[in-house]
């Protein structure tokens, strides 16, 4: 038998710098990290609460820091990527047919955007911001 | 209707070559190739097969970017050739077989576990109501259609299997466009056979192997738009689980 | 040479073989089916297709007028009982079809939708948008998979069947991913390999299409029918020769020459009516051969369109707007986007007729049994006489189903009444099929180059083959293609491997092409007549005194074939005079 197929491997860690598409797929996984961190923070200063008025003054302080400000923009920053990136893929989870056509993949993107500015405004009102 | 298009071109083509019986691993060579502007890179390794080098392998055949023969890769992206127009590059033009499937010679990738994955989804109508041809059609409507008509519209050419890092990394994993074609027949309103298709799908080597890239979307030359079918999968798999486990007095 | 052995085989996995196949494997689970094929079932031609295909469903159609149209489309040149049959199974092979997921296009109420076509004079034509063979293809070979009885043997390539004992029992073909040849020893074969217009230098066709089903059963014996008949499309992109479809007519488009005069009206078809409202067998929805014809009148006449891909009439879509066109034609506005830059939304569209299909091919009867035992043949490789010496748009691929389910009931019913072959007749064979091969691999270069020859063929196909024909081109025409197949016999290969060796499928596939553009030319050049898509300068009216047969090409060796003819089954339409003007009624 003459085959011989080749196989090209593909490299287990270092493959996303093969191509700008999967560089893009990174970043949009990797920002989620500093959402996650961004929770933690906030149920430890749910814990510091319930542990009495001295302790969550501490919490409120050490968020003051420079250090500590500097990672809320940057989760900032990287929560409103991720959030973008994800409300424009949205529409291939949730495609919205409606009759014999579908909506375009903008409308229901941007269904997203209007519930999510809602929302904010609400939480805002609420808690007397606005 | 005058212009630059009928104007002749030289374009450097860089083949990936390979062939099992005389190299031993495959190996970029350089071509010049006199090209009308007009033209896709299709007519240029055709022109260059009869003319240059006919020991050139690779596949093609409609010219019309819907039998699926010619995908590969060019400049690094998965590519119909006969889709791929001249005019749309400058420079050295790379041409490789493509990528996550292994090199049977030159230009053409081996398809089995293409072919054995699109047979494994059962790609074909399990009827939920049988009918016989006495019977007449089944009635259809128009949105019906629609809700599925886009996934059937795969031409079996493998780039969305070429552009899915999961499966370069993962070869167990079915795969979008095996998926897709799954998705278009559960979506199909003639269609019975959800939950076998299911079955194969709604698994650890289907759809929760994705991990939502959506390259395949982004490459598929006929806007299939598998990633979207994987991930309604996915929704939908994710409701079966709840209904089964929390509302199991609910009917699927 | 390793032995395949199955019960029924079958050659080609297009929209025939692979309905071939499905009918065999529902007929009888036990029964061995081997399904060969040099490509992927779904990179078959049939994927090409655009239109849709016709059968009667609707109240206001019949049975009768759809025999009407086909009949009369192929200028009385068809064997009405076959057409008879094929009418009658059309509509339960699409609905069929429907069985089996077809998307086709629907009535607001669920029902099949018809769209109107070229040369019917009642809406017929099934459809999925404009990608009506593709979904047939997929929507074939998807359900072919659901059968544990198909054995797919796919880029195999079949080079010579077996013939002993006066039937056939089985072919030889290359595994391509190997190089290795094997026998495939079967009760009956069937060939659906699909046409040869790549013998042309302007077609439509995939470059698969090159009549090697064709040849092989020419080669032992079998008659190759009516293989002058080749039908120019009408409107094919003038650079690269991609098919537009007669749907681009049949949902309004209108055919305009350089003046923006609707020509068609000329030429027996008028008169005009109102452009986006076509009228059926009349003015742009005309039968291909007058379509085409018109174009080349208009273009000898100089009042074509120059365009830097030679002259061209205008195909104008844009009156229909982007929303239908986007819903009934996307693919043909894709196709126009990419290969020449031009919107036809916005645009007028430059077209030239071009090579689309051929009428002829391996004489089969009704039950698609050719004359060779044992050998059974469907699909545009066949010519069972349903389209005469015109093709009406819709008709083939209807055709593939009819007759690739015809085919295997036959093959099924033979291959269950024939005793085991001689095994060593049929290895000796198979063997010499092999040293064939061999002696190519063997042969040094020499001066002949298979593109050089290739080219050769195709040029001369078009001076002498073209849509108008003369004695004095045909002549040339036969007269190269002896010299070419002489010239052939010193092509060597410059691949010597063995795997996916593409060199050696481009030689075989050469040699098939040649053999049938030698029926085509020496066909027709016996023909001394016009009818259809045979145009004689020379002989400029149709001649049912001497003509109303077929003609029948025998494979001569390296001598031109020997013509022979067959006479037209008719059964209820006398030959008649072809009316396409509006004014009748």
């Amino acid at each position: 038998m003459s085959r011989r197929p080749y196989v090209r491997v593909v490299p287990r860690t270092t493959w996303f710098f093969r191509h700008p598409r999967y560089m893009r797929y990174m970043a949009r996984e990797v920002t989620c990290i500093f959402i996650g961190i961004y929770s933690v923070m906030l149920l430890v200063g749910l814990v510091r609460l319930s542990q009495g008025s001295a302790q969550y003054e501490g919490f409120l302080a050490a968020l003051r820091q420079p250090g500590s400000v500097l990672f809320h923009l940057l989760a900032l920053a990287f929560s409103l990527y991720n959030t973008f990136t994800w409300f424009n893929v949205a529409p291939k989870a949730l495609p919205v047919q409606v009759g014999d056509e579908h909506w375009p993949d903008s409308v229901v993107a941007g269904g997203h955007y209007v519930v999510w500015v809602g929302l904010s405004l609400f939480i805002l009102f609420w808690a007397g911001v606005l | 209707m005058t212009d630059n298009r009928m104007a002749i071109r030289q374009v450097e083509l860089e083949v990936l070559r390979y062939n099992p019986e005389t190299d031993q691993e495959p190996k970029l060579q350089k071509f010049t190739v006199p090209c009308v502007n007009e033209w896709c890179v299709l007519d240029a390794l055709n022109y260059l097969k009869d003319n240059l080098d006919p020991t050139l392998a690779y596949r093609w055949s409609c010219h019309m970017q819907v039998c699926g023969s010619c995908g590969m890769m060019i400049n690094g992206e998965p590519k119909l050739a006969c889709k791929a127009m001249l005019r749309d590059y400058s420079g050295v033009i790379r041409v490789e077989p493509l990528s996550h499937f292994p090199i049977e010679r030159d230009l053409v990738a081996v398809a089995d576990d293409f072919m054995a994955k699109l047979k494994r989804v059962k790609p074909y109508l399990i009827p939920g109501e049988k009918r016989t041809l006495a019977d007449g059609e089944y009635k259809q409507t128009p949105a019906q259609l629609e809700r599925y008509k886009k996934y059937a519209m795969c031409i079996n050419c493998m780039l969305c299997y070429a552009a899915c890092p999961e499966y370069g990394l993962t070869p167990k994993f079915i795969g979008p466009g095996a998926i897709s074609l799954a998705h278009r027949y559960n979506q199909d309103s003639r269609d019975g056979g959800r939950d076998e298709r299911q079955e194969e799908i709604a698994t650890s080597e289907g759809v929760w192997e994705c991990t939502f890239v959506g390259a395949c979307s982004d490459v598929c030359p006929k806007h299939v738009d598998p990633a979207s079918a994987l991930q309604q999968v996915k929704v939908a798999s994710t409701v079966d689980w709840y209904l089964e486990h929390f509302m199991s007095w609910v009917k699927k | 040479m390793e032995t395949i052995q199955a019960d029924v085989a079958i050659i080609g996995a297009g929209g025939a073989g692979l309905r071939a196949a499905i009918a065999l494997a529902e007929a009888d689970p036990k029964l061995r089916i081997a399904l060969v094929s040099k490509v992927y079932p779904m990179r078959s031609h049939t994927c090409a297709a655009e239109g849709g295909a016709a059968g009667v469903i609707k109240p206001d159609d019949s049975m009768e007028q759809h025999f009407e149209d086909t009949v009369g489309g192929g200028d009385w040149l068809c064997d009405q009982d076959a057409v008879d049959y094929h009418i009658h199974e059309a509509p339960k092979e699409l609905l069929q079809l429907e069985h089996w997921g077809c998307p086709w296009n629907r009535e607001a109420d669920g029902s099949v939708a018809v769209r109107p076509f070229g040369g019917m004079k009642i809406q017929r034509t099934w459809f999925a948008a404009d990608k009506s063979g593709f979904h047939i293809l997929h929507t074939l070979f998807q359900t072919s998979l659901q059968f544990p009885n198909i054995t797919r043997y796919d880029e195999f390539f079949a080079t010579d069947l077996l013939v002993d004992d006066g039937r056939c029992q089985g072919f030889t073909a290359i595994e391509m991913r190997s190089g290795q040849m094997r026998a495939f020893r079967a009760g009956a074969v069937i060939i659906a390999g699909g046409g040869a217009s790549r013998m042309f230098p302007f077609n439509t066709n995939g470059a698969i299409k090159t009549g090697d089903g064709m040849a092989m059963a020419y080669r032992v014996g079998a008659a190759l029918k009516d293989m002058e008949f080749v039908q120019y499309h009408p409107t094919g992109l003038p650079n690269t020769g991609t098919l537009l479809t007669e749907a681009c007519r049949g949902e309004g488009g209108v055919l305009y020459n350089k003046d923006n005069y609707r020509f068609l009206q000329d030429y027996g078809m008028g008169p005009e009516t109102p452009v986006g409202k076509p009228e059926l067998k009349t003015m742009e929805l005309g039968p291909r051969d007058r379509v085409s014809q018109s174009i080349w009148h208009e273009i000898q006449k100089g009042r074509a369109v120059k365009t830097p891909w030679g002259d061209c009439v205008w195909l104008d879509l844009r009156h229909m707007g982007e929303k239908k066109i986007n819903e009934r034609l996307p693919f043909v506005r894709d196709i126009c986007i990419s290969y020449l830059g031009i919107d036809p939304v916005k645009e007028m569209v430059p077209i030239r007729p071009v090579v689309h299909y051929m009428m002829g091919g391996i004489h089969t009867n009704t039950k698609a049994t050719t004359s060779v035992p044992g050998l059974f043949a469907a699909g545009e490789c066949a010519c069972v006489s349903i389209n005469g010496a015109n093709r009406l748009g819709s008709n083939s691929l209807v055709e593939i189903l009819v007759f690739g389910h015809r085919a295997a009931l036959s093959a099924l019913e033979f291959a269950k009444s024939v005793a085991p072959g001689n095994d060593a007749a049929l290895t000796a064979q198979a063997d010499a099929s092999q040293a064939k091969i061999r002696a190519l691999f063997l042969r040094t270069p020499g001066k002949e180059s298979i593109a050089g020859l290739r080219k050769e063929m195709t040029d001369t196909m078009e001076e002498g083959c073209g849509i108008y024909r003369t004695q004095e081109g045909m002549e040339k025409t036969c007269a190269k293609l002896s010299e070419l197949r002489r010239r052939y016999a010193d092509v060597a290969l410059h691949d010597k491997t063995n795997v996916y060796n593409t060199d050696l499928l481009s030689a075989l596939e050469l040699g098939s092409m040649l053999d049938c553009a030698e029926a085509v030319a020496m066909s027709g050049r016996e023909r001394h007549e016009s009818r259809g898509a045979h145009q004689r300068m020379d002989y400029p009216e149709r001649d049912d005194s001497k003509y109303l047969r077929h003609s029948m090409a025998y494979y001569n060796g390296l001598e031109p074939p020997r013509i022979d003819y067959l006479d037209v089954v008719i059964t209820t339409s006398p030959p008649g005079v072809r009316d396409y003007s509006g004014a009748k009624k």
